[in-house]
């Protein structure tokens, strides 16, 4: 089980540089609640309620971008990802690693968020949560890994949002219906068909991203 | 090679006598089948890069995708075509394949983003190589999710008006995909070569100096 | 240990590896030396195994377990202390005993004291020190060293120095240097790059 400790020891290290260096999780929170505002201003009056959750799903997907842009940064400092790739541990331990605290961060960004929009908008009901959590897996997952791609490259900030929003459009379709159709379980069922496919995919192929 | 396509495509366009609509999908259809051949096709290629390691994959994934996107988008403007002339609009988000069309354009155009912000080597390969496998992934999901989300939306108003192909039509729809098809192999082989020999005048430069 | 032959690695059109050939054997202590750009670093990434050639047979007979690289680069996360940073290295190596080893490594490179700040508090040498330790916790057979020597103060150095004394000859080093003459004591072949 040393694969599973290795996940520990990497995700509990990503927790611990927040924690010191406390720079991308208020930045979350406070966008996720700044858009949501915004938002307020942004829906015409008759619009229809539904119209607030499509928009809790944009703000979502963009909070989850900010978390993934800053994913990699401690590794990129002093070179730090070449001594996690000389390890002898799994490469894909890297990835699972980073996937779980990107994914703490987001939870933890939608713990407040989640109330605010009730709060605003419009009540959220069981099977709307399960799509929260559901999409913020399979977003963690992919963004996770296209992060790490995104972070070799002259334009990161530009080219992440680039690569993870076609892939996010899924996921978008599959939260909004959980929160809104009467048939939410079906919606429920293709994340987590989108998530296991791509989680997946995502920690087979990570190994070949991060060596040469 | 290039004279039997140009005779396949006069053949085509002589056998058609119905409608804009309908002569508009005999080469919507090919186009985006061909699209998806050459996504798979990148997809197959970057797989093998990722496995056997060999340089040349690399380039030949790159010119599949390319020749997929380009594809991609003429699927996407010929298909607005016929939906102007099938039902007046230029747009429809029912139309499934259009939808999934846009999508994939819109991750396949990342695809050379990506690339292109990379430098040359080994990483750049297999971060492309990667791309792709999850592009060829993305098109059925994708699909599903269109599928899923057209009754949250829109409604279906409109019932997709798929041809019921009698004997003759579907020769000419054969015709035209094959003729497509063909376009797309000489695309991708011209481009491959080309490519190539840019790479090969290369490395004599670098040789000489 | 290493074995190559016509190895080279290219970036695209850029060639920076052209057609090398290296032997070395078990408890050699090799130095790379040529100037600025001329392949030291890659050659080194390939030795520890972080890159591939693009052409040529590299065989090194040690796997990522065995293998200490030190890069131009300290490769060590800043908003951690020494010991986290060690820590976290030791779990991932897999090493017995690893407090006792961090504390006696620590020891070893003056950085007992210091144990318990953030790298980012360190001076160039300090964290130099500690790429050191980093590179040396596992008790690596093969030591690949980029120019170890160049962040180093005085003192440091003269920490260095005892230690490739200790290692040469049990292990084997590979070490880039611009100052051959500072371990042409330990040297058993030299490697020069155009």
């Amino acid at each position: 089980m040393t694969y599973v400790a290795d996940v520990l020891a990497l995700t509990r290290k990503d927790l611990r540089v927040e924690l010191r260096g406390r720079d991308t999780l208020p930045a979350m929170l406070l966008f996720v609640l700044s858009t949501l505002v915004v938002f307020h201003f942004a829906i015409p009056d008759d619009a229809g309620d539904n119209a607030a959750y499509g928009l809790l799903w944009v703000a979502i997907v963009f909070t989850a971008l900010l978390g993934l842009a800053r994913a990699w940064v401690p590794e990129q400092e002093h070179g730090v990802l070449d001594g996690l790739v000389l390890a002898p541990c799994d490469r894909s331990a890297i990835w699972l690693g980073k996937t779980l605290a990107t994914l703490v961060f987001l939870l933890a960004a939608q713990a407040v968020a989640l109330p605010a929009f009730v709060l605003f908008f419009e009540p959220l009901d069981a099977t709307a949560i399960a799509g929260v959590l559901l999409a913020d897996i399979g977003i963690c997952a992919v963004g996770s890994l296209l992060s790490a791609m995104a972070a070799a490259s002259r334009a990161r900030e530009l080219l992440l949002p680039l690569l993870v929003l076609p892939l996010s459009i899924p996921l978008i379709v599959g939260g909004v219906g959980a929160a809104v159709s009467a048939d939410g379980e079906r919606f429920l069922l293709f994340l987590v068909l989108y998530d296991a496919v791509f989680a997946v995919l995502s920690w087979a192929s990570f190994e070949y991203v991060v060596t040469e | 090679m290039g004279l039997a396509l140009v005779l396949a495509l006069i053949v085509v366009a002589e056998d058609q006598d119905q409608g804009v609509s309908q002569r508009i999908f005999y080469i919507h259809v090919p186009i985006a089948l061909t699209a998806y051949f050459c996504f798979g096709l990148g997809a197959w290629k970057a797989l093998l890069l990722l496995w056997r390691g060999e340089e040349r994959y690399d380039l030949e994934s790159y010119v599949a995708i390319h020749q997929g996107t380009i594809f991609g988008a003429l699927t996407l403007v010929t298909g607005s075509i016929w939906a102007k002339a099938s039902w007046g609009h230029w747009w429809l988000w029912s139309e499934d394949q259009l939808v999934l069309f846009l999508v994939l354009f819109l991750f396949y155009c990342a695809y050379f983003m990506l690339r292109f912000s990379l430098e040359e080597g080994a990483r750049r390969a297999r971060s492309s190589a990667v791309y792709a496998l999850f592009g060829v992934v993305l098109i059925p999901v994708s699909f599903l999710a269109i599928r899923l989300a057209e009754n949250l939306i829109h409604p279906t108003v409109f019932t997709r008006d798929g041809p019921q192909m009698s004997g003759s039509m579907f020769a000419t729809f054969c015709v035209a995909w094959a003729a497509v098809t063909l376009l797309a192999y000489v695309l991708y082989r011209v481009e491959l070569a080309g490519k190539r020999l840019d790479a090969d005048l290369r490395e004599l430069r670098e040789a000489l100096q | 240990m290493i074995r190559g032959r016509g190895v080279e690695k290219r970036y695209g059109r850029k060639r920076v590896l052209r057609g090398i050939d290296i032997s070395v054997p078990r408890g050699g202590f090799v130095v790379v030396t040529g100037p600025n750009g001329c392949g030291k670093t890659t050659l080194l990434r390939l030795l520890a195994g972080l890159a591939l050639p693009t052409r040529g047979d590299l065989l090194v007979d040690a796997d990522r377990s065995r293998i200490g690289y030190l890069a131009h680069e300290p490769l060590v996360y800043r908003e951690l202390t020494a010991v986290e940073n060690l820590d976290l290295y030791g779990r991932l190596y897999r090493i017995p005993e690893r407090r006792e080893r961090i504390g006696m490594l620590l020891e070893r490179f003056s950085l007992w004291d210091a144990r318990a700040e953030r790298v980012a508090t360190y001076s160039r040498g300090m964290t130099q020190r500690l790429a050191l330790c980093r590179a040396l916790l596992h008790e690596p057979d093969l030591l690949v060293l980029d120019e170890p020597y160049s962040a180093l103060d005085e003192d440091g150095a003269a920490l260095l120095d005892r230690e490739l004394e200790v290692l040469a000859g049990q292990q084997t080093v590979v070490v880039a240097t611009h100052d051959p003459e500072r371990v042409a004591v330990l040297e058993s072949s030299r490697l020069a790059l155009a």
